[in-house]
C-alpha cells in the first residue's frame, strides 16, 4: 500500500522519450530541436536514477551525473552554433538552412 | 502514500509539460515546459533517493542549461516558427508510430524485464553528496577527468564559435 | 503528530517573523539611507515613519493594477510568481539557533533540515533568474528586455565565483547540510579566538568571505550591480511594465534574497548563532546592548529635540530596551534566546553593510562589471578554493 511500482518510473521516462522523439521530428525551429533532445536525456537519466534504485548502487546516478555533465557541455557548443547560424542566415528554420555555402 | 501522491502530480507535470513542449509553437514557451519536465523530475530522483543528483539537476540544467537557452531566445528575439510542410509520411505515420514505440517500451518494462520492486520514499539513501563524491573520485576518476577536459574543450569551441568576426 | 505541529508553529512563526523583517527592512533602508545622506527619512506615519511599511502596503494593494495590452499574458504573471515564491522557499532550510527542548519536544530552530541544504540554495538562486528574466522579455518592451537580459547575463557570471568561493568553508566542514556546517563551527582556539570560518585553521576564509559578498551583492541585484534595473538608462529595467501588486512580489523578492544570502553568509562564515565570546560572558551581551540603547535613549533627553514628538517617544523606545535586556537577563530564556540574538545581530550588521554599500558606491558601468565578474573575482575565488584544499588536504 502506498508504494509505486519501479515500472511506473521507467514508463514514464519511455513516454517524456517519446515525446522527445516527436519534438526533434516535427519541430522546425532550432532550438525547440535542441530542447528536444535535452528532454530525451533528461527522461534517459530518469531511467538510470530508477535503475540505481533497483539495484541499491549508485553507478547509476553517476553515469545521469556524466550525462548531466556532457549534456551542459553541447548546450554551450549547441547555442554557440545557433547564434552563428542566425548571425549568418537570419533564420532558425532548419529547413531554411539547407545550402552548404552561403 | 505521500510518495504516491507526488509521484502522481509530478508524473503528470511532467507528461503535460513534455506535450506543452512539443505543441507550444513559440521557443519560449517550450523552454519553460522542459524547466517544468527538469523540476518534477528533479523531485522523482528526490523520491528515489538521489539527493545529490536532484539538486544538481536543478542547477545544472534548471539553472544554467537552460538559463542560456532562454538567454539565446531572448537575445536572438526569436519569434514563433513558421509551419512549414511536412511530408507525407510524418503526417499520417508518425502519431501512431510513436504511440507503438511507447507500447512497446511499456510491453518490454512490464512483461519483459525481471520484476521489479516498489519504491519506498526513504527506504534507501544511497544518493547523498558524500557516496556519490566516493564512487566519483575512486572508481570513476578517469572517466570525471575525461569530462572537464571534454568540458574545457567546450568551452574553448564555445568561445571560438561565438567570436564577433567568423571568417 | 509531535513533528507536524511543531513544524506547523515554526513555519507560521518564522513566516510571520520574515515577512515583518521584510517589510521594515525597507524602513531601515530609507532611513539609513536618508541619514547617509543628511536627510530624515520617513517620518510622517508613525513615531520616526514606523508605520510607514503599512501605509506603503497599503498604497500597493489599493493601486490600479494594470495590465499593459502589448504583454505577453501568461508568462507577464507568471513571472512576479516565480520571483516570489522561489525567494520565499530558500528562508525554509535556515537554521537559526540549536537545537533545543521545549515542553518535553526536542526541536531544530529551523523549519526543516536538509542534508544537502547548500545545494538546495543554490539550486534555487540558480533558478530564480528567470522572474526577471521573463519579466524583461514578457514586458514587450526594450528597457525591459535590456534589464532582463542584463540580468541573466550578470547572474550567470556571478554564480561562478559565488558558488566556488562556497566550496572552501564546506571544506573546511566536511558537510553540505546547514547544521553541520553550523556545528563545526562551535569552540575557540586558546581559548578566545571563535572557531568561524572567517577564522578558521588552517585557511582563514576571509577573502573568501569578501567574495562571497561582493558576489552576493551581484546575484540579488543591488547597488552596485543593479544594472538591470539601473534607473537613468533603463527607466526602471525588468519592472518597469510593473505596477501594484505585482511590483510588489519583485520588491519583496529582492529583500528576501537579500535576507538569504546574508543569512547564507552567516551560516558559511560568521560562524552561524555561536557567539563571539566564550559561553559564561556571551550571554550577558544581548542584555548588554539593549542596556547601553535604553541608556542612549534617555541621554537623548538632557540635549532637547527640536521636535516634540522625541520627548515623548525616546523614552518609550529607552522602555521598551530596558525591558528586552530584562528578558534577555533571565536565565531560563537564555539558552534559546541568546543564539538568537547572536545569529539576527550578524544578519542584521550584514543587512546594514548591504545599506551601507547602496548609500556609498555609484554604479558600475555594463563591461566594468563583467570585466570584474571574469578577470578578478572569479581566478581570486579560484585560488582561494586552491588554497583551501591544498592546506585541508595537508593538514
Amino acid at each position: 500500500m502506498g508504494h509505486v511500482p519501479l515500472s511506473w518510473y521507467l514508463v514514464l521516462s519511455a513516454i517524456l522519450f517519446a515525446l522527445g522523439v516527436a519534438g526533434f521530428v516535427y519541430r522546425k525551429s532550432v532550438i525547440t530541436v535542441f530542447m528536444s533532445i535535452e528532454l530525451m536525456l533528461n527522461s534517459v537519466n530518469l531511467s538510470f536514477v530508477a535503475f540505481s534504485y533497483q539495484l541499491q548502487r549508485i553507478d547509476g546516478q553517476i553515469y545521469s551525473f556524466f550525462v548531466m555533465v556532457v549534456a551542459a557541455a553541447e548546450a554551450a557548443v549547441g547555442l554557440a552554433i545557433i547564434l552563428t547560424i542566425f548571425k549568418n542566415r537570419g533564420t532558425l528554420q532548419i529547413d531554411e538552412v539547407d545550402s552548404m555555402k552561403l | 502514500m505521500i510518495d504516491t501522491v507526488l509521484f502522481i502530480i509530478c508524473a503528470i507535470v511532467a507528461v503535460v509539460c513534455g506535450f506543452n513542449l512539443v505543441l507550444q509553437k513559440h521557443p519560449i514557451s517550450s523552454a519553460l515546459s522542459l524547466i517544468g519536465v527538469m523540476s518534477s523530475l528533479a523531485v522523482l530522483y528526490l523520491l528515489l533517493g538521489a539527493e545529490f543528483i536532484a539538486m544538481t539537476q536543478m542547477i545544472v540544467y534548471g539553472g544554467a542549461v537552460m538559463v542560456l537557452f532562454v538567454f539565446v531566445i531572448m537575445l536572438l528575439n526569436a519569434g514563433s516558427e513558421k509551419a512549414s510542410s511536412k511530408s507525407w509520411f510524418a503526417q499520417i505515420a508518425g502519431v501512431p508510430l510513436l504511440l507503438a514505440f511507447v507500447g512497446i517500451l511499456a510491453f518490454l518494462i512490464r512483461g519483459v524485464l525481471p520484476p521489479l520492486g516498489t519504491v519506498a520514499f526513504g527506504s534507501w539513501v544511497g544518493g547523498t553528496a558524500e557516496h556519490v563524491g566516493q564512487l566519483l573520485f575512486t572508481t570513476y576518476l578517469l572517466p570525471f577527468e575525461i569530462i572537464s577536459v571534454l568540458i574545457l574543450i567546450a568551452i574553448l569551441g564555445a568561445v571560438v564559435l561565438a567570436r564577433k568576426e567568423i571568417d | 503528530m509531535t513533528f507536524i505541529i511543531a513544524s506547523l508553529i515554526k513555519i507560521v512563526i518564522v513566516f510571520a517573523v520574515f515577512m515583518t523583517t521584510l517589510a521594515y527592512l525597507q524602513w531601515v533602508e530609507r532611513k539609513v539611507l536618508a541619514h547617509i545622506q543628511s536627510r530624515t527619512g520617513p517620518l510622517r506615519v508613525g513615531p520616526h515613519g514606523l508605520m510607514q511599511p503599512l501605509a506603503d502596503v497599503c498604497k500597493l494593494l489599493t493601486k490600479e493594477d494594470l495590465l499593459p495590452p502589448y504583454v505577453n499574458r501568461f508568462f507577464y504573471l507568471l513571472a512576479p510568481f516565480i520571483a516570489v515564491c522561489l525567494a520565499l522557499i530558500s528562508i525554509s532550510i535556515i537554521p537559526f539557533g540549536p537545537e533545543i527542548t521545549v515542553f518535553g519536544t526536542r526541536t531544530d530552530m529551523q523549519i526543516s533540515d536538509v542534508n544537502v541544504g547548500i545545494l538546495f540554495i543554490l539550486a534555487i538562486g540558480a533558478v530564480s533568474v528567470y522572474g526577471v528574466a521573463l519579466a524583461g522579455w514578457s514586458s514587450n518592451n526594450k528597457y525591459s528586455l535590456l534589464g532582463g537580459l542584463r540580468s541573466s547575463a550578470q547572474m550567470i557570471s556571478y554564480e561562478l565565483p559565488f558558488t566556488l568561493v562556497i566550496v572552501s568553508p564546506l571544506l573546511l566542514a566536511n558537510q553540505l547540510s546547514f547544521r553541520g556546517i553550523a556545528d563545526s563551527q562551535a569552540g575557540y582556539y586558546l581559548g578566545f579566538i571563535p572557531r568561524w570560518n572567517i577564522f578558521q585553521m588552517p585557511f582563514p576564509q576571509i577573502f573568501g568571505f569578501i567574495i562571497f559578498m561582493i558576489a552576493g551583492f551581484a546575484e540579488t541585484n543591488r547597488v552596485p550591480f543593479d544594472l538591470p534595473e539601473a534607473e537613468n538608462e533603463l527607466v526602471a529595467g525588468f519592472h518597469t511594465e510593473y505596477s501594484s501588486m505585482k511590483f510588489a512580489c519583485f520588491f519583496m523578492s529582492e529583500y528576501a534574497n537579500m535576507v538569504t544570502i546574508t543569512c547564507v553568509a552567516t551560516l558559511l562564515f560568521l560562524g552561524a548563532w555561536h557567539p563571539l565570546f566564550p559561553a559564561p560572558y556571551s550571554n550577558w551581551v544581548p542584555s548588554l546592548v539593549f542596556l547601553l540603547a535604553a541608556i542612549l535613549c534617555f541621554y537623548q533627553l538632557t540635549s532637547p529635540s527640536p521636535r516634540r514628538l522625541d520627548r515623548i517617544t525616546f523614552p518609550i523606545f529607552g522602555l521598551v530596551a530596558l525591558v528586552l535586556a530584562g528578558i534577555w537577563a533571565i536565565p531560563q530564556f537564555q539558552f534559546i534566546l541568546v543564539p538568537i540574538w547572536w545569529f539576527v545581530s550578524k544578519v542584521g550588521l550584514l543587512l546594514f553593510t548591504y545599506i551601507w554599500v547602496r548609500g556609498t558606491l555609484p554604479r558600475f558601468r555594463y563591461d566594468q562589471l563583467m570585466h570584474f565578474a571574469w578577470t578578478f573575482l572569479f581566478p581570486c575565488a579560484l585560488i582561494n578554493l586552491l588554497l583551501t584544499a591544498l592546506l585541508v588536504a595537508i593538514f
